[in-house]
């Protein structure tokens, strides 16, 4: 699995809330038989029209945002259990997903990719909106090792400083896994033996 | 597989469970400080779409299925509900079916492919070949595997690196979820169906309400139900973000498993009984959540915007965006805008153009019967495409076998092959573009029925009515006028 410890990135926005992993990738492109190749499809139908024109006031079509870490609204990633939105995420180039909550699967299934979900506050997301809104060069600092993500430099053109940091919780199994890159898998099967033992009742 | 393990503590004083906590810590092979436990999975079940990367990872690994027995394969995201025997014509549809039959015969697991007289979606097949049980612990590459709940199990959804997991040691890495009850008592009204209770319920807590928990559903109104109809109220838990959903085995529970194709027989039977009635929360058992609802206040329901928790009473009109808290306000306006909905409006006498009857929520033969019984000597409106598909090869025989087939085709209403189909349109299945379509399925995402198809969720009567008068109608006001 792919490791994380620190990242400093600018932030793309999608300011809405309840993005369930049907936007995140339709159903007609999990067809796919292997990992790769979801990042062109993700958000599809928000991205372009019907036509396969990109659609301009879609935020990841402005070239105006770009970066590592998508911000999102609260209840992200809800509804199917498709791995395959955090693979598309991934795919896309985001190590990062900011929302002030998550969908249970979506961030189980984006945490065994290591594609790192971090749940901030109501206010805190406001204030990275805000952030972005005013300044798009406005860069976040994720720091795993701490559990901090921080709003770094000047956000408005007066000087006024915008920015604020926040701790966030991750389970701290989940947090080494990341930090090192191994997955549960390898966990489980060097206790093999407990589960045949289990299994004898 | 497991034989029932022993509840209650060694020695000590037992202490009060919830039916979750009595599965789980049966279940639990090792739990440590600061780990997730490590929960033992007693039935698998995997379908076409979130498999093939998981056996790619065994390969990968070099590593078998660790208990084969114990997992069970059926195709039915991605296939034709028009003439299944004959080759799939999508290409990719295709690869992936038949991916799923070499994986399965590479890797040794059961497979109730297209043609074999078990197929079918995957959360009706379990159930109705008694592979689904109560005190089990199961899980699917399928949010929607809460539908075993009905049974007293915990029944979860899962990801492909854990549908890999699961494969590789019959064990997931689980932190335990927190519990909710939520009860329903009273009798429910004229024309109000299962589907109107979890509808009103996930209205009633938003989209996101029940995250982090383990819903059991409880309560007079719950108890009366059927399997059928228990069964969709577990199957859409997820809807409001909770990933399990599960009823407190009964009579009706032993009744319906008694007899089925994989259940226990003879005195194997009689020892699961003995422990299936131990599966009950203790009286005084705490749960971190507790709601209580009065099926009285139900009326059918319907949903107007882009996610299950956007549902109202059918004669109520639409919420306002301004009563919305201002932040989700954005948000609101955007699902309206996608449904061509205003404010303050009400849908009674707004046409349809599609209804759907089918999914892993709605496609029993006792759905099946309820439509039939409705439609018997009606016809369908000119203006509505009506789709019947059912869940599983032996519930459309059971249908043809009842004559509903007839009842149907006299209607105008299409009988179809079993599958998914028009739930999530991976298959040809799609509502065209701005279409409106009246669906007993589990999700009215954007897009979830065809791009731009726009998804009304009702109860399979309220589909039906609306398949009659070719317009939202109050299901009541038609069984009302059969009556007079």
């Amino acid at each position: 699995m792919k490791k994380f410890t620190k990242l400093t990135s600018a932030v793309v926005p999608l300011n809405i809330e309840n993005i369930d992993t049907d936007q995140i990738i339709p159903a007609r492109f999990l067809k796919a038989t292997t990992r790769e190749g979801f990042g062109e499809n993700l958000f599809r139908d928000w991205r372009y029209n019907s036509d396969n024109t990109p659609k301009p006031e879609f935020v990841m079509n402005n070239p105006t945002y770009s970066g590592q870490i998508l911000v999102a609204g609260k209840n992200f990633g809800c509804g199917s259990s498709r791995e395959h939105a955090a693979w598309a995420i991934q795919d896309a180039g985001f190590d990062v997903v900011i929302s002030s909550f998550f969908a249970d699967i979506f961030k189980g299934n984006a945490l065994n990719n290591g594609l790192l979900p971090i749940q901030v506050s109501e206010d805190f997301l406001k204030q990275i909106f805000t952030a972005v809104e005013n300044n798009p060069e406005i860069t976040l600092t994720v720091d795993l090792e701490n559990q901090t993500v921080a709003i770094e430099g000047k956000v408005l053109p007066s000087g006024e400083d915008l920015g604020g940091a926040e701790n966030f919780e991750i389970n701290a199994y989940k947090k080494s896994c990341l930090i090192n890159g191994y997955d549960d898998i390898d966990f489980i099967l060097a206790q093999k033996d407990l589960i045949e033992e289990f299994e004898k009742g | 597989m497991q034989s029932p393990p022993l509840l209650g503590g060694l020695g000590g004083a037992k202490m009060s469970k919830t039916l979750v906590e009595k599965i789980w810590d049966a279940h639990v092979v090792k739990s440590e400080e600061g780990f997730p436990d490590i929960l033992y999975i007693d039935t698998h079940l995997i379908h076409e779409v979130t498999s093939p990367q998981a056996f790619d990872g065994l390969r990968k690994r070099g590593l078998p299925v660790f208990r084969p027995q114990q997992t069970v394969a059926t195709a039915d995201h991605n296939v034709p509900t028009l003439n299944q025997l004959l080759p799939i014509k999508e290409e990719l549809s295709r690869y992936q079916v038949d991916m799923l039959t070499k994986n399965c015969a590479e890797f040794g697991i059961e497979l109730y492919g297209l043609g074999h007289p078990f197929q079918g979606i995957v959360h009706v097949i379990g159930p109705e070949l008694g592979i689904t049980l109560p005190g089990k612990t199961m899980v699917c590459g399928d949010s929607h595997t809460s539908t075993h709940g009905a049974f007293g199990a915990i029944a979860f959804g899962i990801g492909t690196s854990q549908v890999e997991q699961v494969f590789a040691t019959q064990c997931l890495l689980q932190s335990k979820p927190k519990t909710m009850k939520i009860e329903v008592n009273g009798e429910l009204g004229k024309g109000v169906c299962a589907k109107d209770i979890i509808l009103y319920i996930i209205a009633q807590i938003s989209a996101a309400g029940g995250t982090g928990y383990f819903i059991e559903y409880a309560g007079s109104a719950i108890e009366s139900l059927s399997m059928e109809a228990r069964m969709t109220i577990c199957n859409m838990s997820i809807e409001m973000g909770a990933r399990g959903g599960l009823i407190a085995p009964d009579q009706i529970t032993f009744d319906y498993i008694k007899g089925r194709k994989f259940a226990p027989a003879g005195q194997d039977w009689d020892k699961a009984l003995v422990y299936w009635k131990t599966l009950y929360s203790d009286a005084d058992a705490k749960f971190d959540s507790v709601l209580t609802f009065d099926a009285a206040d139900i009326a059918p329901m319907i949903t107007y915007g882009t996610n299950p928790g956007m549902g109202m009473g059918i004669q109520e009109n639409i919420p306002a965006t301004t009563a919305q808290p201002e932040k989700e306000q954005l948000s609101y306006q955007k699902a309206l805008d996608y449904m061509g909905f205003d404010d303050d409006a009400s849908l009674i006498g707004k046409p349809v153009d599609y209804v759907f009857i089918g999914s892993c929520t709605n496609s029993r033969i006792e759905d099946l019967r309820e439509v039939a019984d409705f439609v018997k000597d009606k016809r369908k409106a000119d203006n509505v495409t009506v789709w019947i598909v059912p869940g599983s090869k032996q519930v459309e025989q059971q249908a043809k076998n009842e004559g509903l087939d007839k009842i149907f085709e006299a209607a105008g209403f299409q009988l179809r092959e079993p599958g998914c189909s028009a739930c999530l349109g991976m298959n040809e299945d799609k509502i065209p573009a701005g279409k409106y379509c009246v669906s007993t399925s589990n999700r009215n995402f954007e897009g979830r029925q065809g791009q731009n198809a726009r998804t009304l969720l009702a109860s399979p009567l309220t589909a039906a009515a609306a398949a009659v008068t070719g317009v939202i109608t109050d299901v009541r006001e038609l069984l009302e006028k059969v009556e007079g």
